[in-house]
C-alpha cells in the first residue's frame, strides 16, 4: 500500500519547527491535583507528575513504562493540555502549548492525536463508524462532503477495515480489535505528526494485539509518524520503541535506547520490572527477588529518591538527596545514587522496611 | 484410574442465545491431581471461564450442561444449590479477575473474610474474627489487624486481591480456581500474587487451576498446561514439555499465541508474526478444525474434518492434522 496523498494540498503542514530539532520537547513538567475532604478542606496534593523532561525526535518512538499510579497517563494528558499542567513547558513543532489558547491551541493540537486504552469508551456508541472517523475532518473543515467521504474510506482501508462493510456499523457491532482500528483511523485522519498511545493495545487479546502493533508499525513507516507509546508492559513497549523511559511515582528513573535499558538496566526499579515479566522459558529461574511492598501514595511521596522505600540498595543518602539524572552510557540516563553498574553500597538499608517507617518522619521535607 | 482430585469428562455447555445454540464448551476432559497447578489458556470467548464456572455451578439457569465433573469421586454437575454450597468454599473455591467488584464495598475487609468462615463452620463471631486476622496474615497482608477494619476502597488492587484469596482460603479448599486473578494487576504485583499463590499451595497442599490468556504466565508458574480454542482443548502437556529448551509446541494455534507475545530480545520495529481474523462465531463453527480459517498451514482436510484430541506422544495431547515439527520451528 502506498502512502496516502494529503487530501488537501493547501493544508498547512509545516510548523515553525527547524530541521534537527525535536518534534516534542517537554521540560520540567509538573502536574498536581488537590484532594479535598468532605466540606472542601484541603486534604493533600497528589503529585502526579513531578518535573519530567524528555524529547521526541521526528520519526522517533518514545516508550513510557510505568505501573498504575506512576503518572504516565497524567503526563500524556498534560502534554495535550487537557487539563493544563501546573508548570513546565511543552514545545510541539516549535510552539509552546502551555501558552496557547483557543483556536491557536486547537490548530497546534491537530498534529498531535491520541489513542486510548478502551476503544468503546472513546467511541460514541450512538455514532456510526463513518461519522466517528469523519468528525475530526469536519472539526478542522477539511474538504467538502464528498472529499471527506473518500478520505474516510481511505482511512478505513489504511487500518485494514473494508470500508463498505464497516462504515454503517455502530461501535457495539465491532470487536475490540476492530473498534481500536476505528479509533486509530480517526486519530490519523488529520495526518498528525505525533500519536500518543495510552495503553492502546492493553485490553486486546494477544493475537489481536499483535495485529494492532503491526498496524502501528506500518503507519509509522507509511505516514512517518512519531509515537509516544505508554504502557505498563515493558516487553510491549520495547517492541515498538526506539527509546524507553521508566516512570515511577511521577518521576522518570531511567531513559535510554530500548536495547540498552533491557540489556543493561541501571535503575533497581527497571531491574525489578524486568524480573517480574513472566518468561516462556520455564528453565529460567523465576525471580523471587522482585520488589516487595507497594508504591507509596503520591500524596506526600517519599523524600529524596521516591523509590527508596522499596529499593534493596537504598541508604540514608537516598532519603535526603534527590538523585539527578546522569548519563552513564550514550543516551542512557539514570536518576539513581547507586546505579546497577556500581556495586551495592555497603550501608544499604536492606529491604526498605526501616526506610518505609521513616517515610512518615520525612514527609515534612516534601 | 488414579485418585485424581478433579476429573472432568466430556464437559459440554450450551447457552440458548436468540433461538440459536452457542456451544461455549464442547467436549472438554482433563484431570487435576492433588497439589498440581493446571493452567487453562485461551483468548476471550475460548470457553475457559465457562468451563470452570460450570464446575462451580455458577452458570445461569437455562444453560445446558452435560458430561461429568467429579471431585474426589463425587459428581458436581447437576447438584442442587444446597448440595453445591457444601462443596463450594470447603472443597473448591474461586478467585475472580476484578477484586474491586467481587468485594462488598460497604463491608470492612476483615468482616467479609469472617463471613466466609461463619458461612461454612459453626464458630462464634469472635473466633471467626480471630481466624480472619490469621487468614489476612496468611496472605501476607502487612498490619493485618489494622487492615481488618478497612473498607475495600482503602486497599490497593493487590491488597484487595489478597483479601479475595483469604476469603477463598477460609475453609481450606482442596482446589482453588483463579480466574484471571492477576490480569488487572501491575506486573510487579502480579509476580507477588503468583508467588503467594504458589507458596500457599505448598503450605496448604492445595491444587490450583489458573485461567489466563497469558501463555507466559502458564510457562512460568504451571505444571500442566491446557490450551483452549472455540470451546475445545486443542493442546495439553506438562509445561516443561511445551516451553523452553527441549519443549515443543505442536498445535498451530498454541504456536501462534507463543509467537505473538512481545519478547524483550526481539529487535524494535520488527513486524510480529501474526494470525489474521478473529475466533469463529460460536453459533456457526466451521465443520473442520475451528482454527483452520485463520491457520496459514490449513489444507483441505483441516477444513473438512475436525481433528481429534489425542495423546500423540506420552502425556502430550494435541488436535491438529498438520502439527508443527518437533523442535518448535513453525
Amino acid at each position: 500500500m502506498t502512502a496516502p496523498q494529503p487530501s488537501d494540498p493547501g493544508q498547512q503542514r509545516a510548523g515553525a519547527q527547524q530541521a534537527g530539532e525535536p518534534l516534542l520537547s517537554v521540560r520540567d513538567l509538573v502536574q498536581e491535583f488537590t484532594v479535598r475532604e468532605r466540606g472542601g478542606a484541603k486534604a493533600g496534593v497528589v503529585q502526579a507528575v513531578s518535573g519530567v523532561s524528555f524529547d521526541v525526535m521526528p520519526g522517533e518512538t518514545l516508550g513510557i513504562v510505568g505501573e498504575t499510579g506512576s503518572g504516565k497517563s497524567t503526563l500524556a494528558r498534560a502534554i495535550l493540555q487537557a487539563p493544563r499542567p501546573k508548570s513546565g513547558s511543552v514545545v510541539f513543532r516549535g510552539a509552546e502549548l502551555t501558552r496557547l489558547r483557543g483556536g491557536k491551541l486547537l490548530e497546534a493540537r491537530r498534529h498531535m492525536q491520541f489513542v486510548f486504552q478502551d476503544p468503546f469508551g472513546s467511541l460514541d456508541p450512538k455514532w456510526k463508524v463513518r461519522a466517528i472517523v469523519e468528525e475530526p475532518l469536519i472539526a478542522y473543515r477539511v474538504g467538502d462532503r464528498a472529499a471527506r467521504r473518500k478520505r474516510v474510506d481511505e482511512l478505513l482501508d489504511l487500518v485494514g477495515l473494508e470500508p463498505s462493510r464497516y462504515v454503517k456499523r455502530h461501535p457495539r457491532e465491532l470487536s475490540g480489535g476492530q473498534a481500536q482500528r476505528v479509533a486509530i483511523a480517526r486519530a490519523v485522519a488529520l495526518e498528525p505528526s505525533l500519536l500518543i498511545c495510552d495503553e492502546a493495545v492493553s485490553s486486546l487479546d494477544v493475537l489481536i494485539q499483535a495485529q494492532v502493533l503491526n498496524l502501528f508499525e506500518r503507519l509509522r513507516e507509511e505516514l512517518g509518524l512519531s509515537y509516544v507509546f505508554i504502557a505498563h508492559d515493558l516487553a510491549l513497549v520495547k517492541q515498538v520503541s526506539d527509546r524507553v523511559t521508566v516512570m515511577y511515582l511521577g518521576k522518570l528513573c531511567e531513559v535510554g535506547p530500548g536495547d540498552s535499558v533491557y540489556r543493561q538496566p541501571l535503575h533497581p526499579y527497571t531491574r525489578a520490572l524486568l524480573d517480574s515479566i513472566p518468561s516462556t522459558e520455564p528453565s529460567a529461574t523465576r525471580a523471587s527477588a522482585t520488589i516487595k511492598g507497594e508504591p507509596p501514595s503520591p500524596i506526600n511521596p517519599p523524600s529524596g529518591c521516591r523509590f527508596r522505600t522499596r529499593c534493596p540498595r537504598a541508604t540514608d543518602l537516598c532519603a535526603t538527596d534527590e538523585p539527578v539524572p546522569r548519563e552513564l552510557a550514550t543516551g542512557h540516563l539514570v536518576a539513581c545514587h547507586f546505579p546497577l553498574t556500581e556495586p551495592a553500597p555497603a550501608a544499604a538499608a536492606g529491604n526498605g522496611s526501616a526506610a518505609a517507617q521513616s517515610t512518615a518522619a520525612s514527609k515534612a521535607v516534601s | 484410574m488414579t485418585d485424581a482430585l478433579l476429573q472432568v469428562d466430556d464437559l459440554r455447555v450450551t447457552f440458548p442465545v436468540g433461538g440459536r445454540e452457542v456451544r461455549a464448551v464442547d467436549g472438554v476432559s482433563f484431570t487435576v491431581e492433588p497439589g498440581q497447578t493446571l493452567a487453562i489458556i485461551g483468548e476471550s470467548g475460548s470457553g475457559k471461564t465457562v468451563c470452570c464456572r460450570a464446575i462451580m455451578g455458577l452458570l445461569p439457569a437455562g444453560t445446558a450442561i452435560r458430561g461429568s465433573a467429579r471431585l474426589r469421586g463425587s459428581e458436581l454437575l447437576g447438584l442442587s444449590d444446597a448440595e453445591l454450597r457444601r462443596h463450594r468454599g470447603s472443597d473448591v473455591a474461586m478467585v475472580f479477575q476484578d477484586p474491586a467488584r467481587s468485594l462488598n464495598p460497604t463491608m470492612r475487609a476483615g468482616v467479609q473474610v469472617a463471613e466466609a468462615i461463619t458461612t461454612h463452620r459453626k464458630v462464634s463471631k469472635r473466633e471467626a474474627s480471630t481466624q480472619a486476622v490469621e487468614l489476612l496474615r496468611l496472605v501476607r497482608i502487612p498490619a493485618a489487624e489494622r487492615r481488618f477494619h478497612e473498607y475495600p476502597h482503602q486497599l490497593s488492587g493487590g491488597m484487595r486481591q489478597r483479601v479475595m484469596i483469604a476469603i477463598a482460603l477460609a475453609c481450606r479448599p482442596k482446589l482453588l480456581i483463579a480466574d484471571e486473578a492477576t490480569t488487572a494487576l501491575d506486573v510487579t504485583t502480579q509476580a507477588q500474587i503468583m508467588e503467594l499463590l504458589l507458596d500457599l499451595q505448598k503450605e496448604l497442599d492445595m491444587a490450583l487451576i489458573m485461567i489466563s490468556h497469558d501463555l507466559g504466565l502458564a510457562a512460568s508458574y504451571a505444571d500442566e498446561v491446557v490450551v483452549m480454542y472455540a470451546g475445545k482443548i486443542v493442546e495439553q502437556a506438562p509445561a516443561t514439555q511445551l516451553f523452553g529448551a527441549g519443549g515443543a509446541v505442536r498445535m498451530r494455534y498454541t504456536r501462534a499465541l507463543l509467537d505473538a507475545i512481545p519478547h524483550l530480545d526481539r529487535p524494535a520495529h520488527t513486524q510480529l508474526p501474526i494470525v489474521g481474523g478473529r475466533p469463529p462465531d460460536p453459533t456457526a463453527l466451521p465443520p473442520g478444525c475451528s482454527f483452520a480459517p485463520r491457520c496459514q498451514y490449513a489444507e483441505d482436510d483441516c477444513r473438512a474434518k475436525m481433528p481429534t484430541l489425542a495423546e500423540h506422544t506420552p502425556s502430550h495431547r494435541w488436535a491438529c492434522w498438520h502439527p508443527c515439527e518437533e523442535g518448535g520451528a513453525a
